[in-house]
């Protein structure tokens, strides 16, 4: 039974990080319809930043955490004007291979930079680790976690009830009317970019100093698309609790049937519900005329 | 003439400035090789009801998104009130005093209908932490008490205080166009473009919303300029028509002016009517 507690607890915290990249997804994905590919590569370059700047250039890691932070968002505001604007109008397609290509740049940049090599960034937070009875939670599980709900938590009080957060919403569901309101989409559609890019450089960081850094880190967004599809690609909330849930099934998986399973046992585990709920537990159920 | 001293009725509801004159002039608008609007020149007087009809095709869509700025014109400008906004953005416009409805309902899904209302004083909010160093706290509330009066005056005056809470998916049509047109005039508009604001009602419906629209008009002094195709309705409420045909303007005036003009008869009606 403690052993159950233990994967149990343990997958729901390290689904937090999950729910991070995640959000990083359906950020993109509500404000302007785009499935961002990049995301993984976001996060690892973010992390690669974060590794340069403590290791390399011998800075603090919040300084460190900080410049990678605002390259990634400055990037972002790059990438929106010079790629993905030029683009709009054109087919879903057309932007999401933009995006598959600029995951290869960035991959492939970071590969001729760094090489292939593991390193082990200094952590950004405390490890001490916690006793709950018989189960011990290591400081990292934890510091991730705690980072991760403030950050889901500040991003669910920003779209309730900020003026932008309200406007970035109003952009999301209908462009056209918002702009007859006042709200300036371009700025809007820039601002989601960024969130997104900011997000997905703090998953970045968090998980590469828990678990080390390499660029099979980009390979971490992939695993989240078990929780995407589960969640909804439009949902928020679906995002967040799907990806706790991913998290506790990867963690259970991986306990009793073998370290292997947990690639697995979750899209099985997915299948099987989108087979009842198609559009996800949170998604958005669209009827098509036909 | 003045415009803003001619268009002072005494607007006891909204503490808006009164309605700016808009005037189109020369407006050419070509997509590839289709000439939408040719030459098209009206203007809407200040605190006056203007209408633009014309038969299916026309180019009256085509007129209030060149208005709103969805359509470069090839040629020729936008006036609101004296400036030339042929060139600024769609969202700026709103600050300039600039609001309009849509053919299709183009409300945000999922809010209520009060946070659609609020959508609409949007524009009207410094938002952000630099601004409210610059302007001040005072003045930043001033501006929230303002807006919370005005949404309040708009939910009562269009008598939709009771589903204030309720989501805007479920509601009856009617009432969600009523709902659009708060959001609108919950913009603190001084011109208020209406596209199709009867279109698809009932008898009953029609009825209120042209009543609602020569309130707007007439207390607030708000510009109004619509497009719609329930004749009875336009040339009840409309104080000067203007008549769009193939993208052009075939003819201008009073609603009497209007019908009896033979151009205009023989596009609704078809030529064998006028030779008759």
């Amino acid at each position: 039974m403690s052993e159950f507690l233990e994967y149990s607890l343990l997958g729901i915290l390290s689904g937090g990080v999950t729910a991070l990249v995640a959000l990083s997804f359906v950020l993109i994905y509500k404000g302007t319809g785009v499935v961002n590919f990049a995301v993984g590569e976001v996060m690892m370059l973010g992390a690669y930043l974060y590794y340069a700047g403590t290791v390399s250039f011998g800075l603090t890691p919040w300084v460190a955490f900080g410049l990678a932070l605002g390259v990634l968002g400055l990037l972002a505001v790059a990438v929106e004007r010079l790629v993905l604007r030029p683009l709009s109008g054109q087919p879903a397609v057309a932007v999401l291979m933009a995006t598959i290509g600029m995951a290869s740049i960035i991959h492939g940049g970071v590969e001729a930079t760094w090489g292939g090599d593991t390193y082990s960034p200094p952590t950004l937070l405390p490890r001490t680790p916690l006793m709950l009875g018989e189960i011990l939670i290591p400081g990292t599980v934890l510091g991730n976690f705690a980072v991760a709900a403030l950050l889901i938590g500040g991003f669910l009080a920003f779209f309730r009830w900020s003026k932008t957060g309200i406007a970035l919403r109003a952009t999301a569901s209908d462009p056209v009317t918002a702009a007859t309101l006042g709200i300036n989409v371009n700025y809007a559609q820039r601002l989601t970019w960024v969130l997104s890019s900011l997000v997905g450089t703090v998953a970045g960081v968090l998980i590469a100093s828990s678990a080390g850094l390499s660029p099979l880190l980009a390979a971490a967004a992939l695993s989240v698309f078990a929780a995407l599809i589960l969640g909804g690609l439009d949902s928020v909330l679906g995002a967040i609790v799907a990806s706790l849930i991913v998290g506790w099934v990867e963690a259970v998986a991986a306990g009793y049937l073998g370290g292997k399973s947990r690639d697995v046992v979750p899209y099985v585990v997915v299948l099987a519900i989108m087979v009842v709920r198609p559009y996800g537990m949170f998604g958005t159920r669209t009827i098509e005329r036909l | 003439m003045d415009p803003s001293a001619s268009a002072s009725p005494p607007h006891a509801g909204l503490d808006t400035a009164p309605g700016l004159p808009l005037a189109v002039e020369q407006v050419d608008l070509r997509f590839g090789g289709i000439h939408a609007l040719r030459g098209v020149s009206f203007a809407a007087a200040p605190g006056q009801v203007t209408a633009i009809i014309g038969p299916n095709g026309a180019g009256k869509t085509s007129v209030f998104n060149t208005i709103s700025g969805f359509y470069r014109p090839a040629a020729g400008r936008i006036l609101l009130g004296a400036e030339d906004v042929t060139h600024v953005p769609v969202h700026a416009r709103a600050a300039r005093g600039l609001a309009r409805t849509f053919q299709n309902i183009a409300l945000f899904r999922g809010l209520s209908v009060l946070e659609n209302i609020k959508l609409g004083g949007h524009h009207t909010m410094k938002g952000g932490v630099l601004s409210a160093l610059a302007y001040g706290p005072a003045t930043r509330a001033e501006e929230m008490a303002l807006r919370a009066e005005v949404e309040r005056k708009v939910i009562d005056f269009l008598e939709i205080d009771h589903i204030r809470h309720q989501s805007v998916d479920a509601l009856p049509y009617g009432l969600q166009k009523r709902v659009e047109l708060a959001r609108a005039l919950a913009m603190r508009p001084r011109v208020l473009l209406l596209d199709e604001p009867v279109a698809g009602m009932n008898r009953e419906e029609t009825e209120d919303m042209a009543r609602f629209i020569l309130d707007v008009q007439e207390e607030w002094g708000v510009t109004v300029l619509l497009v719609e195709h329930d004749m009875g309705m336009v040339m009840d409420i409309s104080s000067h028509v203007v008549v769009l045909n193939f993208g052009e303007v075939i003819a201008s005036g009073t609603p009497a002016q209007v019908r009896a003009h033979p151009q205009v008869v023989e596009a609704y009606l078809g030529a064998e009517a006028v030779a008759a």
